[in-house]
């Protein structure tokens, strides 16, 4: 089962808005990567194109893990609005 | 603007237990959820004790919705191509009134939400708070959206990553060594099989947690609680860990080879995903709690960094409710007095010095700094699975006297210098 098909079986509420912006200008720098081996939903990547970092706010199981693992302060990360993201109903 | 005297922020088990407590009282209470009802935005591993907060609500937890009680607990030590377990069948806790429950927080949450509001208090969904009211220093209310509430006293139950504890500069800035990722997978299985597959009868439940190999030397475990009708499986490793791991890998990777595992394997054999989620741990402890409170604001539940890693066992939850409980205790009293300052409200400060709470964080307050040691996830596990496997292996050849096996094999791994030391620092905790 990949990680897609995992949070294929979570429900969502997407907002049209991103909840987490990423600064270029430090991620250009970075080396390490650290949002991309610890997000636990695999959303970040390096876009090979444009060498620029992305990240796929939709599947966002809203831990916080990437804005405390990036320590060069890349990660601008918020909840999303009231009644958006993720709805557990297990938890 | 109306002021009304209390807004509490964040409809979790810290929130809600500080509405329930302040519900009849001569107060009124707001509570504001960010998820579409209480428990949406949740998650925990998860299990909770009752013996440390069944007398602050007494008659809540009778017809509470938890899963199982705990009446098994194992431990089991994974290495490359082995394992051994510890497993602890307790009849004691197979005895009313339970001490511990397998829990699912986004039913649970829910229900108790519900118990909230049937005493009167407004629990209000879907609303972020995005900033505090401040008033020539003191905190005077929140903002959510366009709308300002005014009140005297404002109660930060917001979570671990706690952003209105921040806002009113009463934490410290994240560090990764202060934390931990916690991330399970809910396997829906039958009743039948989960009875079976663990031993179980009735609502009997079990609680298994797992170090070594699986998370390849890093600070963390792996853990599987059985629930009525499914399975919360998941690990949970130190960011800090994974920030320095060698060679990398994505972590959520980990979970799958855990889960492709023979000790895991055939426990969730047919069972079908029905959700994943993740959350932070805090693992700081004392050493990184926020100043919990300043005028007009209280810090309740994780977003006061109330969890504490004990080892053989994380907990928070009831660290949650009962801080919750203590912050309507503080602001009664703050309220009789009509005197929200910070002056007034440290009387919550002092009712968690007298409680279990701030005693066991002291008290454990040097875990992490053992825990930082990853021979702890590595060399251990492998050596005391080594050992047992070479003391129960019979081949053609004559077996040597199990004594000096066993004490060649504890002198090369686990009693020479260093491992003294590290048994020595568990005296810490």
């Amino acid at each position: 089962m990949t990680i897609e098909d995992k949070l294929a079986q979570d429900a969502f509420k997407n907002d049209e808005a991103s909840h987490i912006t990423l600064d270029q200008s430090t991620c250009k720098d970075c080396r390490e990567r650290f949002c991309i081996y610890s997000c636990p939903a695999h959303l970040y990547s390096l876009n090979e194109e444009t060498g620029q970092m992305q990240v796929e706010f939709a599947g966002c199981l809203e831990c916080g893990t990437c804005l405390i693992a990036c320590i060069y302060g890349s990660v601008a990360w918020n909840y999303p609005r009231g009644g958006f993201g993720v709805h557990y109903r297990y938890g | 603007m109306e002021k009304i005297d209390v807004v509490i922020v964040g409809g979790g088990l810290a929130g809600l237990s500080c509405a329930y407590n302040l519900a009849g009282e001569e107060l009124t209470v707001l509570v504001l959820e960010r998820g579409d009802f209480s428990g949406s935005k949740n998650v925990t591993g998860g299990r909770i004790y009752l013996g440390p907060i069944r007398r602050f609500m007494p008659n809540l937890w009778e017809e509470a919705p938890f899963e199982r009680h705990v009446t098994k607990e194992a431990l089991t030590l994974m290495a490359e191509n082995s394992s051994t377990t510890f497993q602890l069948s307790s009849q004691r806790m197979n005895q009313r009134p339970y001490p511990s429950y397998t829990i699912l927080r986004s039913t649970f949450d829910r229900w108790f939400a519900d118990k909230v509001m049937e005493k009167g208090v407004c629990v209000i969904p879907e609303k972020r708070v995005d900033g505090l009211i401040m008033d020539d220093g003191r905190v005077a209310g929140v903002v959510t959206g366009e709308e300002e509430i005014a009140a005297e006293v404002v109660v930060a139950a917001d979570g671990v990553l706690s952003f209105l504890a921040e806002k009113a500069g009463l934490r410290k800035p994240f560090e990764p060594q202060h934390f931990a990722v916690g991330f399970k997978e809910v396997i829906q299985l039958s009743r039948e099989k989960i009875e079976d597959r663990f031993g179980l009868r009735g609502d009997e439940g079990m609680a298994y947690l797992f170090i070594g190999s699986l998370t390849k030397g890093m600070m963390g475990g792996g853990f599987l609680y059985t629930n009525l009708e499914s399975i919360s499986l998941g690990m949970v490793i130190g960011i800090d860990a994974i920030n320095k791991m060698e060679p990398r890998e994505e972590v959520y990777r980990l979970l799958d080879e855990f889960k492709e595992s023979p000790e895991i394997k055939k426990l969730i054999e047919g069972g079908s995903l029905s959700e994943y989620s993740a959350h932070m741990i805090t693992e700081g402890g004392m050493d990184v709690m926020p100043k919990l409170y300043s005028n007009g604001i209280l810090i309740v539940g994780d977003a006061a960094g109330f969890g504490l890693n004990m080892l053989i066992t994380v907990r928070g939850m009831e660290y949650a409710i009962a801080s919750g409980v203590m912050a309507a205790e503080a602001i009664k009293k703050a309220k009789i007095k009509g005197d929200f300052s910070a002056r007034s409200l440290a009387y919550y400060e002092d009712l968690l010095r007298n409680s279990f709470l701030l005693k066991e964080l002291d008290t454990f307050r040097h875990t992490l700094s053992i825990l930082k040691n990853p021979r702890w996830f590595n060399h251990y596990p492998q050596a005391i699975c080594d050992l047992y496997e070479k003391l129960m292996w019979i081949d053609e050849n004559p077996k040597p006297k199990l004594s000096s096996t066993a004490y060649r094999d504890l002198r090369k791994n686990i009693l020479n210098l260093q491992g003294i030391k590290d048994i020595l620092s568990l005296r810490r905790i």
